[in-house]
């Protein structure tokens, strides 16, 4: 895959679609926007973007992109989730809905507005694991946090006791909004782990 | 690798949380309900929201009266039942309203002109709360003069209650077509633009660089079906808020579960036709050309 541009999708059901596009395209992949599994089969990455889970779920199982995604993450697509997309990687959800489906594949528990409502909501710089520099800053929006994790999960970063950010192999999520601030250090290091997939 | 525990200085209510916010509902439905149950059914159709309101617009238009906020109580239960965002309206320059209803723990208050104005000179002063508001418009220089009072997002007016989208259509084509010339213009040529709209110049020099507004642009207003959903979509809207239009239908469950899936695949014609059927009756809806201007919601703010 040298020399050639990693195609990287977002998952473009509902959430904040442009902002990843924009950030991926800045962090040196080739975006594109993923609605059904064709497109899907076409990616060497994905980011599940922020917005409503419980929506973005639904829509996975109505418009047939659940089981194709699951299949995927177990093949090893490298995904990376912020906020919505963190619940989406986890293997269960809190505070969520009884029927709410999820891809899984990280092995963690995600809290589901964690922080508290919008009034709660707030932004703060950040140390995470693997993004040299200064601390990143970060956006938090009835953001999620994880509540446990297995021990294969590494964790990149925290707020108090509660992991904010993680990785497990191929799987990134922050509960954070990288992509609002303009900062795209953390979608270079997604790009980064689609592109060392790609040379494996 | 493990990392510590760490205690980061948070800031609350800033611009970019209440605006992210808005930007996290994109490609979303938002409906109004008036009781927990219509909550929770908008909740399972896929809403990335609800509206909590005592009546809905088509209700408050046969009823008339002074509409206002809704009752703590009610608003209370609707919060509680539902696991998404909750949005809640206060009344034109009613900062009071707005006071309580970020007390209450709403996630989004809708400055509204369905409501009755309480102000008819000054709106709310948005950049004295931490909840974030979201606004109507007609216009470009109504949207600007909204977000320099610190609104985080704003949607077309259209015509509430009626059940007729022309006017939803006819803001949205005239805010797009606003936001087009001014992008066409020398800079020099922004600062009469600015004095035209009405609007701050730092503003209108912003928007003419994005080529969109600073915030998140949705619709409302007389959208009643999954066609009418897809069709404001593709002029340009970046999210629905629908408010009589599905629980004064015939069928609400399904309406709502189309009207979602219209709004996300609103490219594509086959899931349109596809959803759109077997809906039952859609509300029945007044012509918009039939309301006497005394009637009309839309003029209501400036």
């Amino acid at each position: 895959m040298t020399g050639k541009k990693i195609r990287i999708g977002v998952l473009a059901l509902q959430g904040d679609v442009r902002e990843h596009v924009r950030a991926l395209a800045v962090a040196g992949a080739e975006p594109a926007e993923v609605r059904g599994p064709e497109e899907l089969a076409a990616v060497d990455g994905l980011v599940l973007p922020g917005g409503e889970s419980t929506t973005i779920g639904r829509l996975l199982r109505i418009f047939g992109l659940l089981e194709p995604l699951r299949a995927a993450v177990g093949d090893g697509l490298p995904v990376y989730g912020s906020c919505a997309g963190m619940i989406l990687l986890a293997r269960d959800v809190l505070d969520g809905r009884p029927d709410q489906p999820l891809i899984g594949g990280l092995d963690m528990v995600v809290r589901r507005n964690a922080f508290g409502r919008q009034v709660d909501s707030f932004e703060a710089d950040l140390d995470v694991v693997g993004v040299d520099g200064p601390p990143m800053h970060a956006v938090f929006i009835r953001a999620p946090w994880v509540e446990k994790s297995g021990d294969g999960v590494a964790v990149l970063a925290r707020v108090g006791e509660h992991p904010v950010a993680v990785r497990q192999g191929h799987l990134l999520a922050t509960s954070f909004h990288p992509e609002l601030t303009g900062d795209t250090r953390m979608h270079e290091l997604f790009v980064e782990m689609v592109r060392q997939r790609g040379r494996a | 690798m493990t990392v510590g525990s760490a205690e980061p200085a948070r800031q609350a209510g800033t611009a970019r949380v209440k605006r992210g916010m808005a930007e996290m509902l994109k490609g979303g439905v938002i409906m109004d309900v008036v009781t927990a149950e219509q909550a929770k059914i908008a909740e399972d159709a896929g809403a990335v929201a609800v509206m909590a309101l005592e009546r809905v617009p088509a209700d408050i238009r046969a009823q008339g009266g002074v509409a206002r906020m809704s009752d703590p109580d009610m608003i209370e239960g609707i919060v509680e039942a539902v696991s998404i965002p909750v949005m809640a309206k206060a009344r034109i320059g009613h900062f009071v309203e707005a006071q309580v209803l970020q007390a209450l723990g709403v996630d989004y208050v809708d400055e509204s002109e369905v409501l009755t104005p309480a102000d008819p000179h000054h709106h709310i002063d948005k950049w004295a709360f931490t909840v974030p508001f979201v606004c109507g418009a007609t216009n470009l220089g109504e949207a600007l003069r909204r977000i320099s009072e610190g609104a985080a997002m704003i949607r077309s007016k259209g015509e509430a209650g009626t059940g007729e989208v022309s006017n939803a259509v006819v803001h949205m084509r005239t805010i797009r077509a606003e936001i087009a010339r001014l992008s066409a213009l020398p800079a020099e040529e922004l600062y009469a633009a600015a004095k035209e709209l009405r609007a701050p110049h730092d503003l209108v020099a912003e928007v003419a660089r994005l080529g969109k507004l600073p915030v998140v642009l949705f619709t409302a207003g007389g959208i009643a079906t999954p066609a009418d959903a897809a069709l404001m979509m593709q002029l340009g809207a970046e999210g629905v808020f629908v408010g009589s239009g599905i629980f004064k239908s015939g069928d609400p469950v399904r309406r709502a579960r189309a009207i979602v899936e219209a709004t996300t695949m609103y490219k594509d014609p086959d899931v349109i036709a596809k959803v759109s059927r077997g809906l039952g009756e859609a509300m029945v809806g007044i012509n918009v050309t039939d309301l006497p201007a005394t009637a009309r919601y839309a003029d209501r703010g400036w």
